[in-house]
């Protein structure tokens, strides 16, 4: 392994990270918190094995069981959040309006759904994978799968409440209407 | 196929697959004849894959950006880490006798280049003859040492390796002398003229020990103490050595044992280098 096949995982590790806190700075605690773990643990790294899914599991095991402590951070910093995003992104309005209120959503997810639907969305893995790296059977990787993507659908298809940007940032999502 | 009585109804994990394309070829052409007679399923993919697809254009400019200095610092202690894994793995192979009895072997500089043991070439041991005085004095003093003839055993092989390799500036590994009935005891560090040296014991089942005694010679010139020479005995002590040094590096190996036979392990050791 080189280094630059750390280096090249640190980009994904940031994306899946932001997606599951939904906090820029509470994500990249996460990630530096991986890269940490697989420095203590690199001896169960099996070589040549995929080694974005070992690190995978070591940041889901991290989050699983400090979970409280990333969302708490969430908690304490969204309205910044939000703005630090903002800056980032610099996309147009729409586009904007639409990943906020995704992440958002997504945060609404109990952490095992939404973790099993990032992994197999954003991420594109196997069920197979998804299991091994979260440790539940295929089967319970299936059922979680359906109960957030049941439940993100109706979290996309209700109004925003109390936050000012709202349903026009689901209108453009058609067909959602079909769930009335 | 009987097409009057419609299908069963999709299962979500059949609908999952659709949307996340997890299926082969087959099952997929069978799973959309049945989507196709199903406008309740087509409504549930169809809203799956408009999530699916917004959730994998979420967040995609962080791929982008630079990765904060202090992500990137971890990774590259990360990385350096496992560099120093894998050596110590390359070593406990050759330990175990699994990759190579000869060749390219137990002593590497920094990371493992390739280097190859060349013909020992004939020169003159410039700083050899004091060094291979500190290697006997070493082994009088701890040979004979019952209680505490080593400061790390064998059993923490991997710990004394990186121990002593830091401490002598050169990635160490440990030759395997079994064949030639020798099973390591361990080893410690000691002083020396040009810094540290450490010393490795190996002992027969019969209780009989030697030691190598390793450590950066002091030269007058570079040149010097690049100049690698050939095997030297010496009885410069009370206990026979055979010494040489290579790329800058000493070696001694002692032991209370005929000439011929200390010949023997030296090349042994030697032919793992």
């Amino acid at each position: 392994m080189q280094p630059n096949d750390l280096i090249a995982q640190i980009p994904g590790l940031r994306r899946y990270a932001r997606a599951l806190t939904g906090n820029t700075w509470a994500a990249d605690d996460l990630v530096q918190d991986t890269l940490e773990r697989a420095c203590l643990k690199w001896r169960l790294w099996v070589v040549g094995s995929d080694l974005r899914a070992w690190l995978f599991t070591l940041m889901h095991n991290l989050f699983a069981s400090g979970s409280r402590r990333f969302m708490r951070r969430q908690e304490a910093g969204t309205m910044v959040d939000v703005d630090d995003v903002a800056h980032v992104l610099a996309a147009p309005d729409g586009a904007l309006d639409l990943s906020l209120d995704l992440q958002r959503c997504l945060l609404l997810l109990p952490d095992e759904q939404r973790t099993v639907l990032l992994l197999v969305s954003m991420e594109d893995m196997s069920y197979q994978e998804a299991a091994r790296i979260t440790g539940a059977p295929v089967g319970t990787v299936m059922s979680r799968l359906s109960r957030a993507r049941a439940r993100l659908q109706l979290l996309l298809n209700a109004p925003a409440t109390g936050q000012g940007k709202t349903a026009t940032a689901v209108n453009p999502v058609t067909p959602l209407r079909r769930l009335k | 196929m009987d097409r009057t009585t419609p299908p069963a109804p999709l299962t979500d994990d059949e609908l999952h697959a659709l949307v996340d394309s997890q299926m082969d070829a087959v099952s997929q052409a069978a799973l959309e004849w049945r989507l196709a007679q199903d406008p309740s399923a087509q409504a549930t993919v169809a809203q799956w894959c408009r999530q699916r697809d917004l959730l994998r254009s979420l967040h995609t400019s962080v791929m982008d950006e630079p990765a904060p200095s202090g992500l990137m610092a971890a990774a590259q202690q990360t990385a350096a880490k496992r560099r120093l894994i894998d050596n110590r793995w390359r070593w406990a192979g050759i330990a175990a006798g699994v990759m190579m009895a000869f060749g390219a072997g137990w002593l590497s500089h920094g990371e493992w280049s390739g280097y190859q043991p060349q013909p020992a070439r004939l020169a003159q041991a410039t700083g050899g003859t004091e060094f291979v005085r500190q290697a006997g004095f070493a082994h009088v003093v701890y040979a004979p040492e019952v209680r505490h003839p080593v400061e790390v055993a064998a059993a923490e092989q991997a710990h004394l390796v990186q121990w002593l390799s830091k401490r002598v500036g050169k990635a160490l590994k440990i030759p395997n002398l079994a064949s030639q009935g020798y099973e390591l005891v361990g080893g410690r560090l000691l002083p020396g003229e040009g810094g540290a040296r450490a010393q490795f014991m190996f002992q027969q089942a019969s209780g009989n020990r030697i030691t190598l005694y390793l450590g950066a010679i002091e030269s007058k010139t570079a040149a010097q103490s690049r100049a690698d020479t050939a095997f030297r005995f010496s009885t410069e002590t009370s206990v026979p050595s055979f010494y040489w040094v290579d790329q800058g590096f000493g070696y001694a190996l002692s032991g209370q044992v005929p000439r011929d036979t200390l010949m023997k392990l030296a090349e042994a050791v030697y032919n793992q280098l």
